[in-house]
């Protein structure tokens, strides 16, 4: 089946090409990275994780999204989803592979990666972290590698594939909840030790994702004949327009909780994003136009009309999954470390070779998506012609 | 044709996977052949900064400072502060106890130079969360030691440090002017890992105390074993009114701040008599 | 089979450049002279073991230390002769080896092995 994302238009190529372009640069960047050190990025001794780590943040969730389909095609029969549960399969696994090269570019010493596997630590959540993405990259790459080719001989899927298909439901929760751990057991950084911050991710998860899921199916409907149905977007809308409300939810609990307590150390990483504190404010523009952009969403997505408009839809969906980059990646990470351990304010602004990795695994990540979704269309294509 | 040439493709690939992972399996069995610890009494090594010997613009301050960083080769970057790198260090007295929200404070400690390092915590954060084992907590005696040979440099235990104690190599040591030549044997570390004090374990090894400690005019610092109900240390601590950073925590930090009025430094004398009886500080 | 002759011209080109580790040196000038190594200036002629198992096992035996040393606390080697050593590269190996010029690097540039030791590891003052 591979060798159907080989084959395309000059469009294809022209795409294709230009993704190269991105990686090439970015590979450059990160040999000299690994050569230089990490002083080329913006981090610093308090600021010690920033872009790349956000963004690992935000595409777990995105990895984890796909069980937004799965889940209530195969465990609820809805068969609406049938034609979706590939797309987002084969979302995830680019979103998991990005998750993995951004970190990979984080470490400072990735040559010795392997130590993570040779010297395993189970009371730590990085460790975890590891293996719950591994395992759920494989799970992907298996589920989606069997129902598409089965679809191809147009035979059902073999029976042995269901259970390994309901594995993945709780693991793609798990995913994302040891993520969350890896920020919301540290009694060192207040403003992310919060109950609420696993349930958050899973809430901004589900609304993200599954927003990148239509905003897809969108695209496929342009360049294929394929249609993923009426039924199966309006559905995925609600799901964003619940996951999105419970999150904007759970923000403004976690408002409340800092602000009426008042207790310096809470109060001070929302003052540092929201407004600023002893001068830096570089986040607190971002952090504006992510909580607008969210009410606006809301706006748009709970009203039946709009959100039953596939224009407004797309207008929504974007503004949903740009609020929550920037409030998961960015907002969550950087405002960790600001003010650092000492109450002092630091600055962080990644810099542009760090921003130019970032782009080339983006782009790494939109390969793999463009591949596999060729290999869907083709396949999918194929059976319209017979 | 095309469907054979599709199964040769996929024994192909399971083939070099399960090579792969038979080779790693292999290493691993090798790997994890961990030693055996050496049987020692349990120690509990723990250090008392006596706040009343600092003075603001203290030249002992510096020499502290030097001899840690010195002995261990840290690199200098202070004319590039993104890169900082420091084992023990001072803030001013409401900087290092900020979580007291001082508003009124003695006159004494207004601004105090307070000399900060690791903690090495009782109950460590870092140790916890490093996904490799890179850092752990000696049992021999309660270091949180640093295995830079081990560490993968993610910066997770910086993360978990409620203090602060911990540096990352961004960029290579010896770039650092101060490091063009270097006089200690002691290892420098390399780009890419996370480093702080480990209370000289390389010191202690041969019986001696950690360099900062050795530094001192007047027992500014004091080292000792805390399980030795008649060390130096257990005495001050009987003694004096001291205080640690973040207690509520809990992660019970081993570095303890006398914070007593400096006007009760005559007091001093009696423990510092007991210290020479017992023989030492151990 | 399809596409015969690009498949053989292909495998063609694979084998060349898979050997050519073996044909280049063959057909070019004279190899290098063995390494030759040092003795210590110290005048020391005895190691911490014996020479062969040196020669094959440095680097398990640095490797070892390493462990020992770092993660146990335990800093005395027994070695087969029943002598007691600190280990440390830069304090014991390099008190007799200590030109690591014509010592270490003479074999590990003929044989192309860049073990990563110096980066942090110091060098002790060259000796003649």
């Amino acid at each position: 089946m591979l060798e159907k994302a080989l084959s395309g238009s000059k469009s294809y190529w022209a795409w294709i090409f230009g993704l190269l372009v991105v990686i090439s640069g970015g590979v450059a960047c990160w040999f000299w990275q690994f050569s230089e050190g990490l002083t080329i990025t913006g981090l610093s001794r308090d600021v010690v994780w920033g872009f790349y780590i956000a963004q690992f943040t935000f595409l777990v969730g995105v990895a984890a999204s796909a069980v937004m389909v799965v889940l209530p095609y195969y465990l609820h029969d809805y068969k609406a989803f049938g034609k979706m549960t590939i797309l987002g399969e084969f979302l995830a696994i680019p979103a998991v592979i990005m998750c993995m090269l951004f970190i990979f570019v984080d470490m400072g010493m990735p040559n010795r990666i392997l130590n993570v596997f040779l010297h395993p630590t189970v009371h730590s959540m990085m460790f975890w972290d590891t293996v719950a993405l591994g395992g759920y990259l494989v799970l992907n790459i298996v589920i989606s590698h069997f129902t598409l080719s089965s679809e191809r001989r147009e035979e059902p899927p073999p029976r042995w594939l269901k259970p390994i298909i309901l594995l993945s439901i709780p693991w793609a929760v798990s995913i994302h909840t040891v993520t969350a751990f890896l920020y919301a057991g540290l009694a060192a950084r207040p403003f992310w030790l919060t109950a609420i911050l696993a349930p958050r991710f899973l809430a901004s998860a589900f609304a993200a994702g599954p927003a990148i899921l239509i905003l897809l199916a969108f695209f496929v409907r342009r360049v294929s004949t394929f249609d993923p149905g009426k039924q199966a977007i309006d559905t995925l809308a609600k799901i964003v327009t619940y996951a999105m409300t419970i999150n904007v939810f759970f923000v403004l609990m976690e408002l409340f909780t800092a602000l009426y307590s008042d207790i310096p150390e809470h109060v001070y990483h929302f003052q540092f994003l929201f407004m600023g504190l002893e001068g830096e404010n570089t986040l607190a523009p971002w952090m504006w136009v992510s909580s607008i952009l969210a009410i606006v969403s809301l706006i748009v997505m709970i009203n039946p009309k709009t959100r039953g408009n596939h224009n407004w839809l797309l207008f929504g969906c974007v503004a949903v999954v740009f609020s929550l980059w920037i409030d998961k990646g960015l907002g969550m990470v950087i405002a960790g470390f600001v003010p650092n351990p000492l109450g002092k304010v630091v600055h962080y602004a990644p810099t542009a070779p760090e921003l130019m990795i970032s782009f080339a695994i983006y782009a790494i990540g939109l390969l793999v998506l463009t591949g596999l979704y060729k290999i869907a269309l083709e396949i999918r294509g194929q059976l319209k012609a017979n | 044709m095309k469907s054979s040439r599709r199964g040769f493709l996929k024994f192909a690939g399971l083939s070099a996977v399960g090579v792969a992972g038979t080779a790693a399996v292999a290493t691993k069995t090798r790997a994890s052949q961990e030693h055996e610890p050496p049987a020692t009494e349990g120690k509990r090594l723990a250090m008392v900064v006596d706040l009343r010997k600092f003075a603001k613009d203290d030249a002992v301050l510096e020499k502290i400072i030097d001899a840690c960083h010195r002995t261990h080769n840290v690199p200098d970057f202070a004319d590039d502060p993104k890169n900082e790198v420091k084992w023990i260090w001072t803030e001013e007295f409401e900087t290092a106890f900020h979580s007291q929200e001082f508003h009124y404070i003695r006159e004494d400690l207004k601004g105090k130079p307070t000399l900060l390092l690791c903690n090495h915590c009782d109950n460590p954060p870092c140790t916890r969360v490093c996904p490799t084992q890179a850092t752990w907590k000696r049992a021999s005696d309660g270091v949180v030691m640093m295995d830079w040979h081990r560490c993968i440099g993610c910066r997770y235990c910086v993360v978990a440090c409620p203090y602060g104690s911990r540096s990352f190599n961004w960029k290579d040591p010896r770039t650092a002017t101060n490091l063009a030549t270097i006089e200690s044997t002691y290892p420098t570390r390399m780009r890419g890992v996370v480093e702080k004090c480990t209370f000289c374990d390389e010191r202690l090894a041969r019986g001696e105390q950690p360099a900062c400690v050795e530094a001192c005019d007047n027992d500014e610092m004091v080292f000792g074993d805390l399980n030795d109900p008649g060390s130096k240390i257990r005495l001050l601590l009987a003694e004096h009114l001291t205080i640690r950073r973040k207690p509520g925590l809990g992660t019970q930090p081993e570095v303890y701040y006398i914070v007593e009025d400096p006007r009760t430094l005559q007091e001093v004398a009696p423990a510092a008599e007991v210290f020479e009886e017992e023989g030492g500080y151990a | 089979m399809y596409d015969a002759s690009k498949i053989v011209a292909g495998l063609a080109v694979f084998v060349v450049l898979a050997t050519s580790p073996l044909w280049y040196n063959a057909i070019s000038a004279a190899p290098p002279d063995a390494p030759e190594l040092q003795q210590p200036p110290n005048g020391s002629t005895e190691c911490v073991e014996a020479t062969d198992y040196m020669r094959a096992n440095h680097m398990d035996l640095l490797d070892t230390w390493r462990d020992t040393v770092v993660r146990d606390d335990v800093r005395t080697y027994t070695s087969e002769a029943g002598k007691d050593y600190t280990m440390s590269l830069s304090d014991t190996c390099l008190e007799c080896h200590s030109n690591k010029a014509k010592f270490c690097d003479a074999c590990h540039t003929y044989s192309a092995v860049t073990p990563y030791c110096w980066d942090c590891h110091v060098i002790p003052e060259e000796a003649p």
